[in-house]
């Protein structure tokens, strides 16, 4: 059987990339991508802690499923949000998504 | 109803009106006089139901109506206050309604009811006039109606009022409250037409002067209360109060009077003020400036008659401890202060041209008369006089209004500029006004005392037999040749205004005054003559007994004492007779040729005492130096400029410049650098902090972000750092 720490090693690895797309994409869509590979690195953490450590109930799928659920619900929210600001300025690029400033 | 309730009733319908008409009917001219008239005839009608009662009912004296409730604790007992009628107040009433309802009345015709409103009339002052096109389109200048029609009556009901309340009162304080009421009333109404600087001024003295005589009365009253601890009257003539008063010596044995002297001469003072005796008589003449009835209200039928009143009703007390006839020092007070004013007005009114002056001098010069009777312990004459006097005088001073009244028409209608009050603009009015005439004849010849017809005569003829029968000569003489002057100037008005032919345009335009004025002269016409009859010595010749002695009866009741009617004597009669006629032959003799724009013949005559006589002996610009100008002088010199500017401007001008410098000192040593410092120093700071840490908020999310992880970096190595040490 794999061991659960190469799960948790594959799951930091995913989670690293995806933040690191979030810190360095320009355009807004492809944040949103990254913050989705975040999101099921940590899925992967939930779900193979709780084949190792307690297969018997059912929380972890649950709350597996939750999680996708609210990744569902925040792109969909998230990607409305872009088409607007696309439609108001012709843009998707984040640098420019500045006007929340001093 | 009871005689009792009815009593307490009688002042109430004026007062009334009074308020009816200031808060609802002020607009509605018709409605306001019903009012008030309407209140006058209640009232009217209930004093003479009190009357016909009292004069029927048996030792009045003795069982007066009377009824009193509880008014003000002292302590275990009451004040008490309450409605006194004994024959006195019953023969006041009877005047005192009858004149007050005849002015309401006159009122309505003196004031143009049912004329057009003035195009230039203005509230407070006389109306000028309108212009009215007739049907062959002349325009005709007829008399305006009083712009301030209703308050008027307000103010004469109140009045009312005031009267009405003095003479039913049962002790001195209810009536000392009529007294001001009237003397309120006084005020506004001589200075009814207030834009008229004179009105005002006149308004102003008048106040003044009787509030002097005031002053001195509440001084006696407050004195008699302390004294005895009861102001009502049946306390006051108990005869054992009144003896223990006579026996007091008066406080800090003030010139060797008793209390009841001192208290007597205090009370007498207020007459002095009201009746307007010497030395306080100069208000009178200046309230002339009032509307007539006005005048007549206050000379006749009220005011003036009040300040009598309250000397007849307290007679028991001011003759308190005379033995054997002899006058007490009140009394002799009296008697001297009322013979020198009967003279000294009259000497006064013989050289005024003054339609109403005139009167107003002959008023002075009568109550002088009155007093100076009481002075000398005529009781009944005095208020016999009183009686008689409050119609003729109503009378003739209604007649003057009349007059005035038909002269300004004709000034209005010819356009001449004449002062429609002066008697030397007047003659030949007879023509033109009979009725007017005929009832100021009856009321002159009542003034003058003209024999045996008139009321004036048996009054008068009373006081000066009183004088001759108890010896007093000296009155005697005074009054007789007072009375003399009075049938001199009498007829000299009567000739100067209605006799010979008229000598302005004006005159010769004059016309009859509407019935709503000539009824009322004819009524009082009426009792001017009639009233006499009710008052005939027994013992005069010839007539003589065929009608009682009422007065003497009734009046004379009201003293515990009895008055003795005095034995028949041929002298004083013959005296009376001889000085009313003599003056008023001597006054038409003089006077009947007058020429247009002619001089005083009596300017001829006397030369410089005219000029003495004509300026009223100099006692308004004496008074004008001794009181007024001091009394300027200390408000305006000393009080405004010294007292106040000075000293206490001062004193307030240096505590503020303390003040300031210690406030100059707080500030620039303590608010500005240590409160206002701190304070600054803490905003300055925030924002200086603030300054700094903006520039990290650039509005870019991944920025934030890296920031983010770089403190979550920190704190987790900050955390494993700390917690490997252990």
């Amino acid at each position: 059987m794999i061991p659960l720490s190469w799960y948790l090693t594959f799951a930091a690895i995913l989670f690293c990339i995806g933040l690191y797309g979030v810190l360095v994409r320009k355009n807004a869509i492809a944040i949103l991508m990254s913050i989705e590979l975040m999101l099921n690195s940590v899925i992967i953490n939930l779900i193979s802690f709780w084949r190792y450590r307690a297969p018997e109930g059912i929380s972890g799928q649950a709350f597996a499923i939750v999680v996708f659920a609210v990744a569902a619900a925040e792109v969909s929210v998230g990607l409305a949000l872009i088409i607007s600001i696309y439609r108001r300025r012709k843009s998707v690029v984040a640098e420019d998504m500045n006007l929340m400033k001093w | 109803m009871s005689t009792d309730l009815l009593v307490w009733l009688l002042p109430l319908p004026p007062l009334l009106a009074f308020f009816l008409i200031i808060l609802l009917t002020n607009r509605y001219k018709a409605f306001s006089h019903s009012i008030a008239i309407g209140a006058a005839l209640l009232s009217w009608l209930g004093s003479m139901v009190v009357f016909f009662r009292a004069i029927n009912t048996e030792h009045l004296n003795l069982n007066p109506f009377s009824s009193a409730i509880n008014w003000i604790p002292t302590g275990d007992t009451w004040l008490q206050v309450g409605i006194w009628v004994d024959p006195l107040t019953a023969v006041t009433l009877f005047f005192v309604s009858w004149t007050v309802l005849m002015i309401f009345i006159y009122s309505v015709g003196y004031h143009n009811y049912g004329q057009p409103q003035g195009e230039h009339d203005q509230k407070g002052l006389q109306p000028h006039g309108a212009s009215i096109a007739d049907e062959h389109g002349h325009k005709h200048i007829v008399p305006s109606i009083e712009p301030m029609y209703s308050r008027f009556f307000a103010f004469i009901g109140l009045f009312a009022f005031g009267m009405y309340t003095l003479v039913v009162s049962d002790n001195l304080l209810t009536l000392f409250i009529g007294w001001e009421i009237m003397g309120l009333c006084s005020y506004l109404l001589i200075g009814f037409w207030y834009q008229k600087p004179t009105a005002r001024a006149a308004m102003i003295k008048a106040f003044l002067t009787t509030r002097v005589g005031d002053v001195f009365m509440l001084l006696g009253i407050a004195y008699l209360y302390t004294a005895i601890g009861s102001l009502s009257f049946s306390d006051i003539f108990k005869p054992e109060t009144l003896h223990i008063l006579a026996q007091t010596p008066a406080l800090g044995g003030f010139l060797g009077l008793s209390a009841a002297g001192l208290i007597g001469i205090l009370l007498f003072f207020g007459t002095v003020g009201k009746s307007a005796q010497w030395p306080l008589h100069v208000w009178l003449p200046d309230a002339m400036e009032g509307p007539t009835p006005v005048s007549a209200m206050i000379h006749a039928a009220t005011m003036v008659s009040a300040g009598v009143y309250l000397v007849i009703r307290m007679f028991p007390l001011l003759q308190a401890g005379s033995v054997h006839g002899q006058l007490t020092p009140p009394m002799m007070l009296m008697t001297i202060i009322g013979a020198f004013t009967a003279i000294f007005a009259a000497t006064i009114a013989i050289a005024q041209n003054d339609i109403k002056r005139v009167l107003a001098y002959s008023t002075i010069s009568q109550l002088g008369y009155m007093i100076a009777a009481l002075g000398i312990g005529a009781y009944v004459a005095a208020a016999f006089h009183l009686v008689t006097h409050a119609f003729f005088k109503a009378l003739l001073f209604l007649g003057s209004g009349s007059v005035i009244h038909g002269v300004e028409h004709g000034v209005l209608h010819t356009g001449e500029n004449v002062d429609p009050q002066d008697m030397f603009n007047m003659g030949g009015l007879r023509k033109k006004m009979p009725i007017t005439f005929w009832t100021f004849l009856i009321g002159g010849l009542a003034l003058s005392g003209f024999p045996l017809i008139t009321a004036g005569f048996w009054s008068k003829d009373e006081i000066l037999a009183d004088a001759f029968g108890h010896g007093h000569w000296v009155v005697f003489i005074i009054l007789a040749l007072a009375a003399l002057l009075t049938a001199f100037y009498t007829m000299r008005q009567i000739t100067l205004t209605f006799l010979g032919n008229p000598r302005t345009k004006s005159a010769e335009h004059a016309q009859e005054t509407h019935w709503t004025m000539t009824l009322p002269l004819i009524i009082l016409g009426v009792f001017a003559i009639a009233l006499g009859w009710s008052g005939i010595s027994e013992s005069f010749p010839l007539i003589g007994g065929i009608l009682p002695n009422f007065v003497h009866e009734f009046v004379g009741s009201t003293l515990a004492e009895f008055p003795e009617a005095l034995p028949f004597s041929v002298w004083p009669l013959l005296v009376s007779i001889l000085v009313s006629l003599g003056g008023l032959t001597a006054g038409w003799l003089v006077y009947r040729n007058q020429k247009v724009g002619a001089e005083d013949p009596l300017k001829r005559a006397l030369g410089p005492v005219y000029t003495v006589l004509k300026n009223k002996y100099y006692f308004d610009e004496l008074y004008n130096i001794i009181f007024v100008r001091p009394a300027y002088w200390m408000a305006d010199t000393f009080t405004n400029q010294i007292l106040d500017r000075k000293i206490i401007d001062g004193i307030l001008h240096f505590i503020a410049r303390i003040a300031s410098s210690v406030g100059g000192i707080l500030r620039n040593y303590f608010d500005k650098p240590i409160v206002n410092g701190f304070g600054d120093f803490v905003g300055e700071g925030v924002k200086k902090v603030g300054r700094n840490l903006k520039i990290i908020q650039t509005g870019r999310v991944q920025q934030y972000l890296i920031m983010a992880l770089i403190l979550a970096f920190g704190a987790m190595f900050f955390f494993v750092f700390t917690s490997l040490q252990h």
